[in-house]
């Protein structure tokens, strides 16, 4: 969208003018993230967190495509291909291997900052709602490439979280052991399912960058919110999206290349698990088995239900655990405060740091053994996870008085009601 | 002329209409049958399904033990139960189980102290520790899954944790005394 204020394309070189007259492209370009693209002038720091995704999804696809000519998708020598071939003979290998399993994690790292941005400033609200569902319909083809990323190396615990990840469908009451055996291609990870695995993990990132277009496209219809939650007033709360924001959004992306390369030069394995670095033995599961750490939350939320109640206790962990991310896509519903920015909403506000830690206590206990401690607080964290979007999310947002807003968002800036 | 959404089209539908329907359904059918090996690619392949199976020899393995082999890929349990275990496993009420099904249920006649099973977590597939040498055997004394924490009796029943069944018991035949075929 544009507001009447933006900027139009005028192509000044004759080149310009004769491609703009046949297929705008440079104009589609202009618009979108050009001059001809307004933008509220009051965005912070946690605005930079979504071209940050954007940087990190081509950085997986392009080390991913160079990864895949030195890759041999055979249960017999995917470990080798990686372990030694790729990481000791490819020139600069170990650098494309360790870009490419620490860029999963950064990109994890920039998406939870991103979501947890839209749920504090309310992002996903009115008229933002479709945004908010392509983002979470995002993050979960995010979480199976990612998934299936890691099934590739072939070590331990590639192999043993295929096992379980696959188990999750054998839960479905009738049809799920078909199901399970049918994604496995047979009754075991073995060269099938390691195959298809590959397959599908170059063919998903590439559906994520077309839902990623809509995305954009469907923020760009209401155009960007802001800090303040109060929605643009006139031309005065705007600043073109080039040169402020590419500017700013730049200085965004040498901060995250310095955490990156820092990450992969100086800290190549922090983030990963030693088991991976043993060959797959399908008759032996590592005594501590996780899965990586971006899944900790959602480990911890499927490990809690321990007792049958009405369904086994297997569906309700799978059922819980599909569910604590399906709940996001009706979050706009549940959310019924007119208010967008937690600034100005007390209650929420507090209510938002606890979910935070919440969600901070399942990633421990997910990434911990199974003990018993561990379980319940799993237990109770997850029953409060499901609260806070159910229950208190809903009753909180109509009883509580916000904070009175600003009047616009340059008065928010400028602490004046003056305008232009 | 009938239009599009008046109701007399239902209400004296035209041979037009019908041919209509007709070659909406053939191309639904087409589309269907398209896609159903698409989709039927997926599931086990020939090599894959040829069934297989496996010859176990019991003669070294002593009362307490256990061996783990290699069935169809899978792991296999096989254990050599002790008195005291078949006595334990005995002694539970069935009505007590998550998955009710007694030890000579789940053994051949006259050879209660032979406990084959698979070596799969009936929760989400990981292999329980118990057979190999000096692994924690859980609170039941049978076998114990990492993954999730589920704890199986001497009989590898489903006693505490997630997980929904009892260790599969596998079709198997005893050869000889002392060498059984499974598959």
């Amino acid at each position: 969208m544009s507001f009447p204020w933006a900027k139009h394309y005028e192509p000044k070189h004759p080149l310009m003018q004769w491609i703009d007259s046949r297929l705008p492209l440079p104009r589609f370009v202009y618009n979108a993230i050009g001059g001809g693209y307004p933008v509220p002038r009051n965005l912070n720091y946690f605005w930079n967190f979504g071209v940050l995704a954007g940087v990190a999804l081509v950085i997986q696809i392009v080390t991913g495509i160079v990864l895949a000519m030195h890759f041999h998708s055979s249960a017999a020598e995917a470990f080798n291909s990686v372990n030694v071939g790729i990481m000791r003979d490819v020139n600069a290998g170990w650098f494309l291997r360790f870009a490419h399993a620490n860029g999963a994690s950064m990109f994890f790292i920039v998406v939870y900052i991103h979501m947890f941005r839209g749920l504090y400033y309310g992002s996903y609200k009115a008229p933002r709602e479709m945004v908010w569902l392509l983002g979470v319909v995002i993050f979960l083809l995010m979480m199976a490439t990612a998934f299936m990323g890691y099934v590739l190396p072939w070590g331990q615990m590639s192999f043993w979280g295929a096992q379980v990840i696959t188990g999750f469908f054998s839960a479905i009451p009738v049809v799920g052991d078909w199901i399970r055996v049918w994604l496995l291609g047979g009754y075991a990870p073995d060269d099938a399912a390691l195959n298809r695995f590959f397959s599908l993990h170059y063919l998903l990132p590439f559906v994520i960058a077309g839902v990623i277009i809509l995305h954009i496209w469907a923020l760009h219809i209401p155009g960007s919110s802001n800090p303040t939650g109060v929605e643009v007033k006139g031309e005065q709360d705007t600043v073109p999206f080039h040169p402020y924001y590419t500017a700013k959004d730049g200085f965004g992306v040498g901060i995250f290349l310095i955490f990156f390369t820092a990450l992969v030069f100086f800290y190549p394995d922090a983030l990963g698990h030693p088991d991976n670095y043993i060959p797959a033995n399908p008759l032996s599961t590592p005594a501590h088995i996780v899965p990586e750490w971006y899944f900790w939350p959602f480990y911890a939320i499927l490990r809690a239900f321990t007792a049958d109640f009405i369904l086994p206790a297997k569906l309700w962990g799978v059922l819980a655990m599909f569910g604590s991310i399906l709940i996001l896509f009706f979050l706009p519903w549940l959310d019924k405060s007119p208010v967008r920015s937690a600034n100005y909403r007390p209650v929420y506000r507090t209510l938002f740091w606890v979910l935070m830690v919440d969600v901070l206590v399942l990633g421990y206990c997910g990434g911990s053994p199974a003990d018993p401690a561990y379980i319940i607080a799993s237990q109770l964290a997850s029953a409060y996870y499901f609260a806070h979007f159910l229950i208190i999310l809903p009753i909180v947002s109509r009883l509580e008085r916000p904070r009175p807003l600003p009047g616009s968002i340059t008065e928010a800036v400028l602490g004046t009601t003056k305008t232009a | 002329m009938a239009t599009e959404g008046d109701p007399s089209v239902l209400e004296n539908p035209r041979r037009r209409d019908y041919l209509q329907f007709a070659a909406v359904a053939v191309a639904g059918v087409g589309a269907g049958v398209t896609v159903l090996p698409l989709v039927n690619s997926m599931n086990p392949s020939a090599d894959v399904l040829a069934a297989s199976t496996t010859e176990v020899d019991l003669s070294a393995i002593e009362p307490g033990q256990a061996i783990k082999a290699s069935f169809r890929k899978q792991p296999l349990f096989v254990r050599h139960l002790t008195q005291a275990e078949i006595d334990q496993a005995d002694a539970v009420p069935l009505g007590e189980l998550r998955d009710p099904q007694s030890l000579k249920e789940r053994t051949k006649e006259g050879k209660a102290q032979w406990l084959v099973t698979l070596g799969v977590c009936t929760h989400l597939g990981c292999v329980p520790l118990g057979a190999g040498e000096g692994e924690a055997k859980g609170d039941y004394g049978g076998y114990f899954c990492p993954c999730h924490g589920s704890h199986y009796d001497t009989a590898a029943r489903i006693r505490k944790g997630p997980a929904p069944k009892n260790l599969e018991v596998p079709a198997y035949t005893f050869d000889t005394d002392t060498k059984i075929t499974v598959g």
